[in-house]
């Protein structure tokens, strides 16, 4: 039997997802928590997505040592410095440009993007379908909280059409990017997406993109109660929750029982749905560092040892 | 030693190379592609990465990247590119990621004139970039000194931790000449950023610094310490809090202080110039680059015609060698500055020779055209008239 987007027909052995593991049990290991206090809103989603990523460091195996991660500018941006890896707190949208050196100079290293949809999708949109194309093995997270929050909530790229924010006082006026989509026509070879409310599945889905060779791509959607919230009805973040838990289905029913997390399954007549969870597309393709790598060797042979002009 | 006919596009890639930098992000733009050309040959023969980017925000990230895992780093552009770059050229002077930028310049504003060369971005490489950011900012005149000049470049970008540019020129990227290159660039003295010496669980940070002339280590990412390059800073700068929220005002204060004092307690390491007959001129030509070059020929043309003439030539332009300009000017009655610009160099001048009662006057010409020794000869008659 072949499955849809290459999935394979038999999946491998799995690994325990671990979620029993006290947290503080993982804080330990991974996190590094300098001001001893988060910097988000109180309820905000960026922490409970901060959470996941550190289960799926765990989940992956990472040497935590061996990570680099970079970002740009948003509520998000203090993520990078919470973890024990090494990160570039770097300008507004050049997260991918920067992991795309990171990648390059040190293929050894676990490479990740912590960036904002804004951050990602409006000023970084340039850098982020490029390193799709390329296919580089780094993955990219994108915290879509539908709008910019770090400048006080006006409309991103993503927020939906005819949402409330600062700058859409009468209706965002523009369509909505669908990012996940945007990553597959540029080349990505994993696409996943998942919500903040389903903390098992979207520690599944950041692992499985930490371990995919090749550019992976995550759409972590993440509440901003405080400020999309609170314009568009939903003011507290326990009312954000349900509204992920609501309106979210899983995308593949080929996927086994176990890994479903209670996610009710998609199917073809439920055309008005918001979120479609899961590994949206997967696909094998040549990575970028080891193409080069190739390249190098055969550069390499045709010159004698010694660095001559 | 050995001889070769050299592209001096060709001559900065190979100073890139000898100065170590095995990392090259680029975007053709006429007149610096040759150097993404060359880069894009060479790297990989040496070991190295070359990765064309997306545009020019890209290459100066994707180097910033490249060099945080401690790969030496570079990329080129001209005119419209390095308009681009300021964003993230500040960036990284501020998070004090050692790059080198090599910018061939091209003449005139917004997409300029691809093809015709220009000295127009001297004061954009020092006030381009957003936030009383520091520069070090090299020129060089001929083909050979782009190589050594650009060897220096890497070098001083590792010693000092900071962005250092190779301020060239379409007539000189553009223009081929025989030089000598040495046989074996391992025989070149090259510097190294300075790294941490205590254990990763000692490390305060990249931005230990208690003095304003720290240049604090900087840890390679993926080594074993926790690295964090920012420009807000978790680390401890002057000794303040350890925060990601933001600079207080006294770290703030500290830090743009610093960014300019580790390079100010250096100067002379970094500053490098070349006089001619200096000693006994009652005029005295200050060019840079190219056009130093035709300063040189005034100056014998007016010594043949009785005319006490020196040169200075400026090779560091940033920070500016103020003091340099003041001693070879000790006897002059009038200063000429011929530059392809409006003044930004004689402006520089004047600052230098302020309140000395020295004349200072421009030769200067916006078209692309190289000065010529006869157009200084006949501004060195009117000054002196
Ligand atoms: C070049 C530049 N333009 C604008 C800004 C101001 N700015 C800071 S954060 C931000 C938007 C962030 O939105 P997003 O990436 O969605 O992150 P969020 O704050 O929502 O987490 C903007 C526009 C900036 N820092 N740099
Ligand atoms: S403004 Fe929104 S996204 Fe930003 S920290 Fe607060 S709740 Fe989170
Ligand atoms: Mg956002």
């Amino acid at each position: 039997m072949s499955l849809p987007n290459g999935m394979p027909a038999t999946r491998p052995a799995k690994k325990k997802l671990d979620l029993q593991r006290p947290l503080d049990e993982l804080v330990e290991m991974y996190a590094d928590i300098p001001d001893k206090s988060f910097r988000y809103c109180p309820g905000c989603g960026l922490g409970m997505a901060q959470s996941a990523i550190m289960r799926a460091f765990h989940r992956a195996g990472v040497d935590i040592t061996k990570v680099a991660t970079a970002g740009g500018s948003g509520c998000y941006s203090v993520m990078g410095h919470y973890f024990k890896s090494s990160h570039i707190h770097g300008s507004h949208g050049r997260g991918c440009a920067y992991a795309t050196g990171l990648k390059l100079a040190r293929p050894e290293l676990t490479v990740l993007t912590l960036q904002g949809d804004g951050d990602l999708l409006a000023i970084g949109g340039n850098h982020f379908i490029h390193a799709a194309r390329r296919n580089i093995d780094i993955t990219v997270i994108c915290f879509n909280n539908y709008n910019f929050g770090d400048t006080g909530g006006q409309f991103a790229p993503t927020t939906p059409l005819g949402s409330k924010t600062d700058t859409s006082s009468l209706g965002m006026p523009e369509p909505a990017f669908d990012a996940c989509k945007l990553a597959i026509g540029a080349g990505a070879g994993f696409v996943a997406r998942s919500t903040v409310a389903h903390p098992a599945h979207l520690t599944k889905m950041i692992a499985d993109a930490i371990e995919w060779k090749g550019f992976a791509f995550v759409e972590v959607m993440q509440h901003c109660h405080v400020l999309w919230g609170r314009r568009n009805g939903m003011p507290e973040a326990m009312d954000m929750m349900r509204f992920y838990k609501d309106n979210s289905v899983l995308h593949l029913s080929t996927v086994p029982e176990e890994e479903r997390f209670d996610i009710p399954v998609y199917s073809e007549d439920e055309k008005d749905v918001k979120f479609v969870l899961g590994v949206l597309h997967r696909e094998k393709k040549p990575e970028y560092t080891e193409e080069y790598a190739k390249l190098r060797a055969k550069a390499m042979a045709k010159l004698p040892a010694k660095v001559k002009s | 030693m050995t001889k070769r006919l050299l592209l001096g596009n060709d001559a900065f890639c190979e100073g890139l190379i000898a100065g170590g930098v095995r990392f090259y992000a680029g975007y053709p733009i006429t007149p610096a592609t040759e150097i993404a050309e060359a880069m894009s040959r060479r790297m990989p023969q040496v070991g190295g990465t070359y990765v064309q980017m997306e545009d020019e925000l890209g290459s100066m990230s994707a180097i910033m990247g490249a060099s945080a895992t401690g790969v030496k780093s570079a990329t080129a552009s001209a005119g419209p590119g390095m308009a681009l770059m300021q964003n993230e050229l500040g960036q990284a002077i501020v998070a004090e990621i050692p790059l080198v930028v090599v910018n061939v310049q091209r003449a005139g504003p917004g997409i300029g004139n691809a093809t015709r060369s220009g000295q127009m971005e001297l004061m954009q490489s020092r006030y381009g970039a957003n936030g009383e950011v520091p520069a070090v900012v090299l020129a060089p005149s001929t083909v050979e000194e782009a190589f050594w000049l650009t060897v220096k470049a890497v070098n001083l970008s590792e010693m000092l931790r900071t962005v250092v540019i190779v301020l060239g020129e379409g007539l000189l990227g553009l223009q081929r000449a025989v030089v000598d290159l040495p046989d074996d660039y391992g025989e070149i003295e090259l510097a190294e950023r300075p790294r941490p010496t205590v254990p990763p669980a000692q490390y305060l940070g990249n931005y230990n610094a208690n003095e304003l002339s720290d240049v604090p280590p900087i840890a390679d990412f993926g080594s074993g310490y926790k690295s964090i390059l920012s420009s807000v800073g978790i680390s401890r700068r002057g000794g303040g809090d350890i925060s990601v929220l933001g600079l207080s005002e006294n770290d703030q204060d500290f830090t743009i202080r610093r960014l300019h004092q580790k390079l100010l307690d250096r100067k002379d390491e970094i500053t490098l110039f070349e006089e001619f007959m200096t000693d006994d001129a009652e005029i005295v030509y200050i060019a840079f680059g190219t056009q130093a070059l035709s300063a040189i020929g005034a100056m014998h043309e007016a010594r043949a015609n009785g005319i006490r003439a020196g040169v200075l030539r400026l090779i560091s332009l940033w920070p500016f060698p103020e003091e340099v300009v003041r001693s070879c000017c000790a006897k002059a009655r009038a200063v000429v500055v011929p530059e392809m610009n409006l003044g930004q160099a004689r402006l520089l001048v004047g600052n230098a020779l302020a309140n000395t009662g020295v004349k200072i006057v421009g030769v200067n010409r916006v078209d692309s055209i190289t000065i010529k020794p006869a157009q200084i000869l006949d501004r060195t008659m009117e000054v002196l008239s």
